[in-house]
């Protein structure tokens, strides 16, 4: 049986993998479906800075072929897939939403891409982010925003808002984001969809063109946590060639997210995420994943981490410093944009032209507050004090994990925002990630899945929920039966509220708005 | 930019001031594989051959720290008396340069592997104990070729090409503390620490230190004071200073450019400063005020470097018999005097007079002919040793041959001669031109005779007793054998026939 195109679309990449390996569907069909479901909405969501048209379908075809030949296929062979533009990719693009690496073809795969490939995974294209993923609405793109596919005014969410949005919009069932200081979470929550940091070194970094080292950690993007699940499971594990990898057997996060049991288990509420700041809607949905957790057996405390409230400076001093000298290399030299080589000027000074034309207004924000903090003499006020800063948000995570399995909180303080309604503003921006960031600095793991919609705007909200480095099966299994209990209460997915596409209306259960409407 | 220091003559500078003296030596360790990737780091490749992603620092790549490295610097430590951290990081420096893939270099900052050591320098039968600040382990840059222009450097130059071959390569550096006390001998100290430094480095196998391809490089610090002054004085920084000889160049010269300053009332600035090998001259750099900020911290991409003591402690039992106390054995075994052994070392001819010696030498002939006929001809062709046509083998052989009196010296040097002109081993130059000791009485009689008759008023002398005379005869006798014959017996028959 061949199945409707729009189908195809809207299964989970679970049932993709199971309809393929059974011969219900091939992986080119698939493919095909996704890139003609690219081809009708990315023009308004633009999640993509580059579609592989041909790349993927000889992807799915070798699927097929390996499927018809006998030979055995991984758990997700022939599911298609949109990679964030930070991952090197031999056969396409990799700009990093920057103009500086317009069209640069790295000679090499990132760690993550090769894994995919060796699983049988269909990139489709390489997705928009804020350029260097500095950013939290793809807003600083140098080609321009992605769109909300739940309103098209309003942003997916960033760094990784192009996954989210391509997730969001069906172009595909998976993604790669990356996760610095929420890129990953943020843009799920707002999206409405799931999207997990891995324990820090728990996927490997290398391909991933670096913002800051010591905090970026690559993740899956999914429509379901089972799906999120299975993506982690793909791309982790150690890496001989990022030394910060973790030399130890992958959580194991697939069989969590089916256990979907959080009887007796212990979650803690963060007490500092909360009050001012917090929009009403995200507040009550949070409230109602709480109680609805303790409806499952869950036994809840709320639980102090006092040091939270420094983690977003923190954050804006490590991050800063890192990239200023990651993003050094960005010269012209080598590869990329080269701006003012007219023989007069030095190599000194050609450097200086092109990052000037290169680089967009927040990376060099960035640059220059980085080299700042690192300057001789500024050095032990800011950066060193960070990293003291880092350390105690890491104690108060210890701390708390003796008394809780999982912490929770609202992902993001608000919903979805209106593109340009905080570009001027960096602080407002900053704050979209003020929850995320501290899983960030402890490098523990941390899942965004979909607790309703804010009443007063419709829009989705994500519930956070933090587990201690290594113990990502933890989030997965409160995750996964968060998901479950809620789907059944709204009788299906978050996802067929979203009305931004103008999708036939799938909806026939109670309003994911609250039960009190 | 033309800038002519005054001088004031060595002596009277350094009657009147006291130089300090600092080293730091960059040298390229002799791993298979670079610092932080597994390209090779073989010396003469072409062009951006030996390169991958890492290396050229491509977005997204990733180093991993190369464990031999680690090991060789922990060796260097040990060997220079240090204390080996038991956890340390690296650092990034953070600068800009076309020959720099990153734009920043992985070094070491606050936390060098080693620390606080020390080496003995002995110079004119004195010995200087040179502290050891730290030794540290970085990545080289890659090399910038300036192409047009008069001076082969960066202003002046059409354009530049940079081969990132060298970029990554493991590069220790080793920073001495301040060396005072040593007075006009500065210049000669800081030579001989750096020789000693580099024999200490072959000899634990870590570096072939190749100074003509630029494996050793060294950093030169000079200050002076006034002999009763109680600080010391400004330092400058004299960079890339790339032979023995200019290292003891480089300290003299600005001995007398800092003399000259402190003479004219003025303060010397501190500063970095270029040295030219033409002229032995140095120029001004960077001052102080212009110095760079290199934004250290700490690298995020590298995990700590925590060597287990265990691991030293197998480093520390595997390091072989260190130079110095190879010298003092072997200067016992030899019974040399301490300022034969300082002759020797100076001329770097230890390992080849060891090696003669085990060819069958004894060690006095092998003193003799590796610092006499041998010295003697590297100096005319302005070569090393080392680099000399002859096997230590082969002196052996000659020396075995004058021995046992198949040659004399003279002939001895005909052979070595022909040996170095590449006609081949010592038997087969004697035999290509006949060159031994006409050993046959009978035929050395007959010249004898010869001799006699041809003086006979040197004869009637020796008749009377006047035996000094007799080297008339044995000069002519030796002329008419072309040198064959061997000039002890000739006198005795000589002696015998007048007597």
């Amino acid at each position: 049986m061949v199945a409707e195109p729009t189908q195809l679309t809207h299964m989970t990449a679970a049932q993709i993998a199971a309809a393929i390996a059974a011969g219900q569907v091939s992986a080119v069909e698939v493919t095909q479906a996704h890139l003609n479901r690219i081809a009708a909405v990315d023009p308004e969501v633009h999640a993509f800075l580059h579609v592989a048209g041909l790349g993927a379908l000889a992807a799915a075809e070798d699927v097929d072929r390996k499927r018809a030949a006998g030979e055995p296929l991984g758990p997700l062979a022939g599911v298609p897939l949109a990679l964030k533009d930070v991952m090197t990719t031999t056969d396409m693009p990799t700009t990093c939403g920057s103009k500086i690496l317009k069209g640069w073809r790295p000679p090499y795969d990132a760690t993550v891409t090769r894994r995919l490939r060796d699983a049988g995974v269909i990139i489709l294209g390489k997705t928009n982010m804020d350029e260097f993923a500095m950013g939290s609405s793809t807003e600083n793109s140098a080609y321009g925003p992605s769109r909300n596919p739940w309103n098209l005014s309003l942003v997916p969410g960033g760094s990784s808002g192009g996954s989210s949005a391509a997730v969001a919009a069906y172009e595909a069932p998976l993604a790669i984001g990356t996760d610095t200081g929420g890129s990953i979470r943020q843009p799920a929550a707002v999206c409405g969809i799931v999207g997990m940091k891995p324990t820090y070194g728990g996927s490997s970094r290398y391909g991933l063109v670096a913002f800051a080292s010591s905090l970026d950690t690559p993740g899956p993007l999914a429509r379901t946590v089972l799906d999120a699940a299975l993506l982690h499971e793909a791309i982790s594990g150690h890496d001989p060639r990022d030394s910060t990898s973790v030399n130890a057997p992958v959580p194991p996060v697939v069989a969590a997210a089916r256990q979907a049991d959080v009887s007796g288990l212990r979650v803690g509420v963060v007490a500092e995420f909360s009050g001012d700041g917090y929009q009403s809607g995200v507040q009550s949905r949070f409230t109602e994943a709480v109680e609805l957790l303790e409806s499952l057996g869950a036994k809840v405390v709320e639980v102090s981490c006092p040091h939270f409230t420094y983690a977003l400076p923190a954050y804006y001093l490590i991050a800063p410093s890192e990239c200023t000298s990651n993003l050094a290399r960005f010269d012209g030299m080598r590869y990329g944009l080269r701006v003012g080589d007219d023989s007069i000027r030095s190599a000194d000074e050609v450097m200086s032209v092109t990052r000037a034309a290169g680089f967009g207004p927040e990376v060099k924000r960035r640059i220059m507050l980085g080299t700042y903090a690192l300057s001789s003499g500024y050095y032990d006020a800011y950066y060193g004090k960070a990293q003291q800063v880092r350390t105690l948000i890491s104690r108060d995570f210890d701390a708390a994990f003796e008394q809780v399995d999982v912490l929770i909180s609202p992902t993001t303080p608000t919903t979805a925002f209106a593109i340009g309604e905080r570009v001027d503003d960096p602080i407002a921006m900053y704050l979209a990630d003020l929850c995320t960031i501290p899983s960030d600095l402890a490098g523990n793991a941390a899942i965004s899945v979909p607790c309703g919609l804010a009443p007063e705007d419709g829009l989705p909200v994500g519930l956070q929920i933090m587990a201690p480095a290594l113990a990502d099966d933890r989030t997965y299994r409160v995750a996964a039966a968060v998901e479950a209990a809620f789907e059944q209460r709204w009788g299906g997915p978050l996802l067929a509220h979203a009305k931004g596409l103008h999708e036939p209306d799938a909806s026939t259960g109670a309003n994911p708005s609250g039960g009190s409407r | 930019m033309t800038e002519v220091a005054q001088l004031v003559p060595y002596d009277d500078a350094v009657a009147r001031y006291e130089p300090v003296i600092g080293l730091e030596t960059h040298v390229e360790l002799g791993t298979t594989t670079k610092m932080f990737c597994t390209c090779l780091t073989s010396f003469g490749l072409p062009p951006n051959s030996a390169v991958c992603p890492v290396c050229l620092g491509l977005p997204g790549s990733l180093p991993v720290a190369n464990r031999a490295a680690i090991e060789y610097t922990i060796r260097i430590g040990l060997a220079l008396n240090c204390s080996i951290a038991t956890w340390c990081r690296f650092a990034r420096k953070n600068y800009f340069y076309p020959d720099m893939p990153k734009n920043f270099q992985i070094s070491q900052y606050d936390e060098p592997l080693c620390t606080d050591g020390w080496i003995d320098v002995t110079v004119e039968g004195q010995t200087y104990r040179v502290g050891i600040e730290r030794v540290h382990l970085e990545e080289d840059t890659g090399k910038s070729l300036h192409m047009g222009g008069a001076t082969g450097r960066i202003h002046g130059a059409d354009y530049s090409l940079v081969d990132y071959n060298r970029a990554g390569i493991p590069l220790v550096e080793v920073v001495t503390k301040p060396i005072p006390g040593t007075g006009a001998l500065a210049p000669v100290v800081a030579r001989a620490y750096v020789t000693e430094l580099r024999d200490l480095l072959r000899a634990l196998h870590v570096s072939d230190v190749r100074m003509e391809e630029g494996s050793l490089r060294c950093d030169v610090n000079t200050s002076l004071a006034p002999h009763d002054a109680t600080q010391w004085g400004t330092r400058t920084e004299t960079k890339n200073v790339n032979s023995l000889r200019s290292v003891e160049r480089a300290v003299r010269f600005e001995i007398e450019r800092q003399a000259a300053v402190l003479d004219g009332g003025r303060r010397v600035v501190q500063e970095t400063r270029h040295f030219h090998e033409d002229s032995g001259a140095t120029t001004a750099g960077r001052s102080k005020e212009e110095a760079q900020d290199y934004r250290y911290f700490p690298e995020p991409d590298l995990v700590p470097v925590a060597p287990a003591p265990e691991w030293v402690d197998e480093i520390r039992a595997s390091l072989p018999e260190l130079p110095a106390a190879r010298r003092s054995r072997l200067q016992t075994d030899w019974n040399l005097t301490d300022l034969d052994m300082t002759a020797l070392a100076n001329a770097g001819a230890i390992d080849l007079v060891a090696e003669t010696v085990a060819a069958g030498a004894s060690p006095a002939d092998a003193r003799k002919w590796w610092l006499g006929e041998l010295a003697r001809h590297a100096n005319e062709t302005g070569t090393d040793l080392t680099a000399l046509r002859i096997t230590p083998a082969q002196v052996a052989r000659v020396s075995e041959l004058v021995a046992s009196g198949s040659l004399n010296d003279k002939l001895a040097r005909q052979v070595i001669d022909g040996v170095l002109a590449g006609e081949g081993d010592p038997d087969k130059v004697i035999e290509a031109h006949g060159l031994t000791v006409v050993s046959d009485d009978a035929a050395l009689l007959e010249a004898v005779d010869a001799a006699i008759a041809a003086y006979p008023d040197i004869a009637a002398k020796i008749r009377d007793g006047k035996t000094a005379a007799a080297g008339r005869l044995v000069g002519a006798v030796m002329q008419a054998t072309k040198g064959r014959a061997d000039a002890a017996r000739v006198m005795q028959l000589i002696l015998d026939r007048l007597a």
